[in-house]
């Protein structure tokens, strides 16, 4: 079957026996409705917000170099780390998921092709004009928007138009994901290959399963958010507003409902990744499939009752403190569940270290570093030292970049054969790893020292005693951050490259990507479905 | 695609739907939530009812009589209650009348001061129309409140308080 195949990028893929044309060049982008077309221009569209948000990171970086204002005034510098958050969360690891998705999920259950395909198209044409609004309110008379990307109130209603163009930019963005959600949803239920069971799917498809279900629960709730901030901006209502009888908390709590879930809509579908490359490179199934999938199914359920444990110093009661504290450190448990079955996986494994193992590894040792720092910030007591310092900013960063990050790298690494039918240079891809994996080190790894000795986040100055490791974050954000233009280049250069794939790069793959299709994976697959024994 | 699976499609989208519909609602319905879980747990912040002023000495009773005058301006200025009764730190109004019985617009400035004078200190006013000029169009006539309260810190032989207002004109052309 792989000689299906012929050597093109996928973009010119359309070798399969049909005959229907279809149209080229930008036509052909804006129209399509092929699961796999739409998966690139997520793909694309995040790398570019990654390089945008890693700009604005960068500039932090270089202001917090020094103690005192070198570069930035105040107020940009609060722009930057607002606008840094959300071009990240919503630009560039959460379309990169949904790219990963649409590429994937369809060839894993034996699927032509998305349940909508129509709608599909219109979920990636969303995040555009989304993505422009939150950039370009830059450019608006009074900067981007500076309360953090939690836009708290009352710092939110106080700011100029930049706000309603964010808020504008959630609405969309939220009204994309429950789209692509809706459809995901639709397709993982109604269009598995005959003999696909729900507990033969690999584990990317039920991650994806279940964060999409996450979606659509807190996706409305955040959207609700921020139109109650709209209308206290606008249209004299007082949800927020103290003067007329709002609470600014109640705020708090909303977003919280819907963010907490969100950290795991980012983190999930990285399990799911790790779980399907563990496996491939220890050459081992892998162990424990269905406690994996109880335990992700837990850690959803679990995400929507622990959101107090981001506001332990508002003034709840005692016992509203203790709860959230307790069911913040339950999730340790199937997280733990997690971490011990990759490493039973790779449990005396014929391992090898190609780049995409390599970044599962980096993942699961750092991943796990941000878990155990998250449960130090579940303590009440210590959060309420901890809570808005530097530990925080470190915290978050380990599970995001070291977690959600290094997975979609790897998970580009693995797939690149099959999505262009070259391979990648690995020399170059190990190279990307190693210095990605020092620079975020060194870039976050000291945060935590800055956090407990109480620096707090989100000022562009500090005092002096924090300048040392200051210096050190900032060198290796640069490093990690200049490192990411040879992931750039190494996509490029495997896509241009005449280093074919063969149709197994990797021996112990075993979905149907891999099983059942030619590499590279012809423009339509699966029009009529396998059948899974 | 199938017309079965499509028809299939279309119901998963509609159920998907209802639950994006009914989560949206869920956020809105957290605001009455809200207030309700505060209330029941007495943690609400923003609605405080029957506060209490703690500070009310109730011990002792100061007596303040107020007087009212005018220097070189014909108008009629007096304290509408005569005297009040009330605890230290008690916070009270009353109120003045003044009517400019002059055929011209009048700006006029009121100064305080008390019997016994050491008294002074102990007044505190929260509003009173000595804060500033008062302008007086030709017969006009104005009830303007003070509201004040005698400090708990007041010595306890201070038993009675002549609190007393005069007005005097402002040259033409002052501000107001």
């Amino acid at each position: 079957m792989s000689a299906a195949a012929p050597a093109h990028d996928h973009g010119h893929g359309h070798h399969d026996d049909h005959a229907h044309a279809h149209p080229t060049g930008l036509k052909r982008w804006l129209f399509t409705t092929n699961h796999k077309d739409i998966g690139t221009l997520y793909l694309w569209f995040s790398l570019a917000m990654f390089f945008m948000g890693g700009t604005m990171a960068l500039l932090i970086r270089a202001e917090l170099f020094k103690p005192g204002l070198q570069f930035l005034n105040p107020e940009f510098f609060n722009s930057l780390t607002t606008v840094h958050g959300l071009v990240m969360v919503f630009g560039a690891i959460m379309p990169a998921w949904v790219g990963f998705a649409n590429w994937l999920i369809p060839m894993q259950i034996g699927a032509a092709d998305m349940a909508f395909p129509r709608m599909n198209n219109w979920s990636f044409y969303l995040v555009v004009p989304a993505a422009i609004l939150l950039v370009a309110s830059f450019f608006v008379p009074g900067g981007a928007a500076a309360s953090g990307w939690t836009l708290y109130p009352p710092l939110i209603i106080q700011q100029g138009i930049a706000v309603d163009m964010t808020i504008l930019a959630v609405h969309i963005l939220g009204a994309s994901s429950i789209m692509g959600s809706i459809n995901i949803i639709t397709t993982i239920l109604n269009l598995r290959a005959p003999g696909m069971t729900l507990m033969k799917m690999p584990l990317f498809v039920w991650t994806w399963l279940i964060t999409a279900y996450l979606l659509i629960a807190v996706m409305p709730v955040l959207a609700g958010a921020v139109t109650m901030l709209l209308t206290d901006r606008h249209f004299g209502t007082s949800f927020f507003n103290a003067a007329g009888g709002g609470d600014p908390t109640m705020f708090m709590h909303i977003f919280w409902f819907f963010g907490h879930p969100e950290v795991y809509i980012m983190i999930l579908p990285a399990f799911g990744v790790v779980s399907a490359i563990i496996p491939a490179f220890a050459r081992k199934p892998l162990f424990g499939y269905a406690s994996m999938v109880y335990a992700t199914a837990s850690i959803a359920i679990l995400s929507f009752i622990v959101w107090g444990h981001h506001m332990f110093t508002v003034g709840m009661p005692a016992a509203g403190n203790l709860f959230f504290m307790y069911a913040t450190m339950l999730i340790a448990v199937p997280t733990g569940v997690k971490i011990f079955n990759w490493i039973a996986t790779m449990w005396k494994g014929s391992m090898t270290f190609e780049t995409p193992m390599l970044f599962s590894i980096g993942f699961l040792c750092l991943f796990t570093i941000g878990g155990f720092s998250g449960l130090v910030l579940a303590i009440t007591p210590v959060d309420i030292t901890l809570h808005n310092t530097y530990y925080v900013v470190a915290h978050f960063h380990y599970v995001l970049v070291s977690g959600a990050l290094f997975s979609i790298f790897a998970g580009v690494y693995f797939w690149l054969p099959k999505w262009t039918g070259n391979m990648y240079n690995e020399k170059l891809g190990k190279l990307h790893f190693w210095l990605s994996v020092i620079g975020f080190n060194l870039a976050f790894f000291p945060q935590h020292f800055l956090g407990l000795a109480g620096m707090p986040r989100r000022i562009p100055d500090y005092a002096l005693q924090f300048a040392e490791w200051n210096m050190w974050s900032s060198i290796g954000a640069f490093i990690f951050g200049f490192s990411q233009l040879l992931f750039l280049y190494n996509v490029i250069e495997c896509i241009r490259s005449n280093r074919k794939s063969e149709q197994m790069p990797w021996e112990g793959a075993d979905s149907l990507e891999w099983t059942h299709l030619p590499t590279p994976a012809p423009y339509h697959t699966f029009e009529t479905a396998p059948v899974i024994k | 695609m199938d017309a079965a699976l499509a028809a299939r499609n279309r119901q998963t989208l509609a159920k998907l739907l209802v639950v994006t519909g009914l989560m949206l609602g869920f956020a809105f319905a957290m605001v009455p939530l809200y207030r309700q879980i505060c209330d029941a747990l007495g943690i609400s912040q923003t609605r405080v009812v029957g506060a209490t002023n703690t500070q009310v000495d109730t011990s002792r009773t100061v007596t303040v009589e107020l007087l009212a005058s005018s220097s070189g301006l014909p108008w009629q200025f007096e304290a509408l209650d005569r005297e009040v009764k009330l605890h230290p730190g008690q916070v009270v109004t009353v109120r003045y009348r003044v009517r400019n019985t002059l055929g011209r617009p009048v700006v006029a400035h009121a100064a305080m001061n008390t019997a016994p004078a050491r008294a002074v200190r102990y007044i505190e006013k929260q509003a009173c129309f000595c804060f500033t000029n008062q302008v007086l169009a030709a017969g006009e006539e104005r009830v303007m409140p003070v509201v004040f309260l005698v400090s708990p810190t007041a010595p306890r032989d201070i038993d009675t308080i002549s609190l007393s207002y005069t007005f005097f004109e402002l040259p033409q052309g002052a501000a107001s």
